[in-house]
């Protein structure tokens, strides 16, 4: 018999008397834990049934729904123009093409700086340093998106901070010879893809280092033992026991940095150059214009994407490291 | 997994890089708070003053948005904590038939961007013709703040010796008994540190807020409205130190919580 059964989950209720109401229905679940399940169940699935995936089927819908554009409204008959509008009309395709671009360079610029963080947390820090790295990887991912987004505004500013070190450093040159740069480049750190690109990178850091620490803490001594028995150099060991199995971390964590890019809308409108973001479209087709059709159209795009990359992450074991 | 071996120069020196880099922002706000100069962003600062502090308590938009984010987020904390302790209570430990689909659907509205969160809830409400008000952002806040609290407490019920609850059985406990004294008190710091994490969360949430919230201010809304006003910089960079100081409480708060639960006898899988 499982025990799983007998925990009822509820506010704290008067101790019952033996043979009072409260432990006949109590002994009724124990007996019935098929039952009992359902009733701890049906809350978050109605919650979640209704708010969430019902919200998402009324998303999803209206993506099929004809938008007029001179009355501005929007009519339930069935059309594919928004799909068709998506893929054929340049330049919601080079939306589409941005946002992904930027996602992926995100997702392995912030793999790339996470893995040592993660790695010396995991394997090396102890005693105080553990907890210390733990908090001070938590604080800033739990700190505020949007003061840490104005925080960068700032530091990329003209005349900022980082214009005066770069400026100390005597680097203004290599600087502006980056920014030249056609695709990463612009007018100042603040507008150009590169600024935006470590903002992104920034935000998202800490969600890639705690699912890849994670993996890593979880391979076990005598594996790595056992790679110096047969003899691994510790570069060996890392390369062929270590880094294979914090790939479902990295995965996890990628998770993360790649949705939480894709859908963002906050960080193209203050850091970077003009060019849209599917977020942003989204946000403006709703918004001002109340083309909610084609910003649902829109949103399938993210969908999928991420559908599909749970899938994969789901194969390679990433949910085990989230 | 701990190593013996020292770590290399190079690796202690990314680790700690890494630190130093993901605080750099928050340092930067900090010290921006007290900066005496009005409207711009140069570097090096130009005096220190205090008096800006003054001006953004006089705020009262700021204040009343404050207020609000302070009410949906504990809403949305308190919705979150039964319906993810009922479905962590229900998840960790028997197999059933959609077990990993419910798991899923628990992490989608992190895992999905939050835009798609925030218009499907926002399709949603104007098909039932509701105007966007603070039950609406509460709601749409409490769905993703309900993986956050179940994750803290389906992990702490794995590592909860389960013979404690057979114990507690055997000796005639009935069911409400063994979770009013048994299981309560073993799940009680994880769900208060999901509790924490949720509210700030919901605190610090804007991507679905700006969909849910019509014409209501949470505090990262009237954060961002700030931005596009240059005149009002001191007051934007008081309130932005001050967000950054209320949310690193709870986290500590949190982390102490949780803290060495790791080690708890018969947590080894």
């Amino acid at each position: 018999m499982t025990m799983a059964a007998t925990l009822p989950v509820s506010a704290p209720l008067p101790v019952a008397r033996k043979g009072g109401p409260l432990r006949v229905v109590s002994n009724f679940l124990y007996r019935r834990s098929t039952l009992y399940l359902l009733l701890l169940l049906t809350p978050p699935l109605l919650w979640f049934g209704v708010v969430y995936l019902g919200s998402l089927l009324a998303l999803l819908s209206q993506s099929v729904y004809t938008f007029d554009d001179f009355t501005m409204g929007v009519t339930p008959d069935f059309t594919l123009a928004n799909y068709k509008a998506l893929f054929v009309d340049g330049a919601n395709y080079d939306i589409v093409l941005r946002t992904l671009g930027m996602a992926a360079c995100v997702s392995i610029a912030s793999a790339i700086l996470a893995f040592p963080i993660a790695y010396y947390m995991a394997r090396y820090a102890t005693g105080w340093r553990k907890g210390f790295f733990y908090v001070a990887v938590m604080l800033p991912m739990w700190a505020s998106y949007i003061v840490k987004v104005y925080s960068w505004t700032v530091i990329l500013a003209k005349g900022g901070i980082l214009y005066w070190a770069i400026g100390k450093l005597g680097l203004t040159h290599a600087l502006e010879a980056v920014l030249a740069l056609p695709v990463i480049g612009g007018n100042s750190l603040s507008t150009s893809n590169l600024g935006r690109f470590l903002v992104f990178t920034y935000i998202w850091l800490p969600f890639m280092i705690l699912p890849i620490q994670a993996s890593i803490e979880r391979i076990p001594a005598n594996l790595l033992q056992a790679s110096a028995d047969l003899g691994a150099r510790p570069g060996q060991t890392f390369r062929t026991v270590i880094l294979p199995l914090a790939i479902p971390g990295v995965v996890a964590g990628s998770i993360f940095t790649f949705s939480l890019t894709l859908g963002d809308f906050i960080i193209p409108q203050l850091v970077g150059p003009s060019g849209l973001f599917i977020g942003n479209m989204v946000y403006t087709m709703q918004g001002s214009i109340g083309n909610i059709p084609m910003a649902a159209a829109f949103t399938v795009v993210p969908v999928v994407i991420i559908g599909v990359y749970l899938a994969i992450a789901k194969r390679l074991g990433a949910f085990d490291a989230l | 997994m701990h190593s013996e071996q020292k770590p290399s120069l190079l690796l202690k020196l990314a680790a700690w890089g890494g630190l130093v880099f993901l605080h750099f922002p928050i340092i930067v706000v900090v010290l921006y708070a007290f900066n005496t100069e009005e409207s711009a962003f140069s570097f090096p600062l130009q005096g220190f003053t205090l008096h800006w502090f003054t001006d953004a308590l006089a705020r009262q938009d700021m204040l009343s948005a404050v207020w609000l984010s302070i009410k949906v987020a504990t809403l949305a904390t308190v919705l979150a904590m039964v319906l993810g302790t009922l479905a962590a209570g229900a998840l960790y430990r028997k197999d059933f038939f959609g077990k990993e689909a419910i798991t899923l659907m628990l992490i989608l509205p992190i895992a999905l961007p939050g835009i798609i969160t925030g218009i499907a809830l926002l399709s949603a409400i104007k098909m039932a013709h509701v105007d966007p008000n603070f039950w609406t952002i509460a709601i749409g806040h409490a769905t993703f703040c309900v993986v956050i609290v179940y994750n803290n407490v389906i992990a702490r019920f794995r590592r909860t010796s389960f013979s404690l609850i057979e114990a507690s059985m055997d000796l005639g406990a009935d069911g409400w008994q063994t979770f009013r004294y048994v299981v309560l008190p073993q799940i009680a710091t994880a769900l208060l540190a999901g509790a924490i994490l949720a509210f700030a969360l919901s605190f610090d949430e804007i991507i679905v807020t700006t969909f849910t919230a019509g014409q209501e201010r949470t505090l990262p809304i009237w954060l961002l409205n700030q931005l596009g006003r240059p005149r009002d910089v001191p007051i934007t960079n008081v309130v932005a130190m001050m967000i950054m100081l209320i949310t690193a409480i709870p986290i500590f708060g949190a982390w102490y919580l949780t803290r060495g639960t790791e080690n708890t006898a018969g947590s080894s899988k």
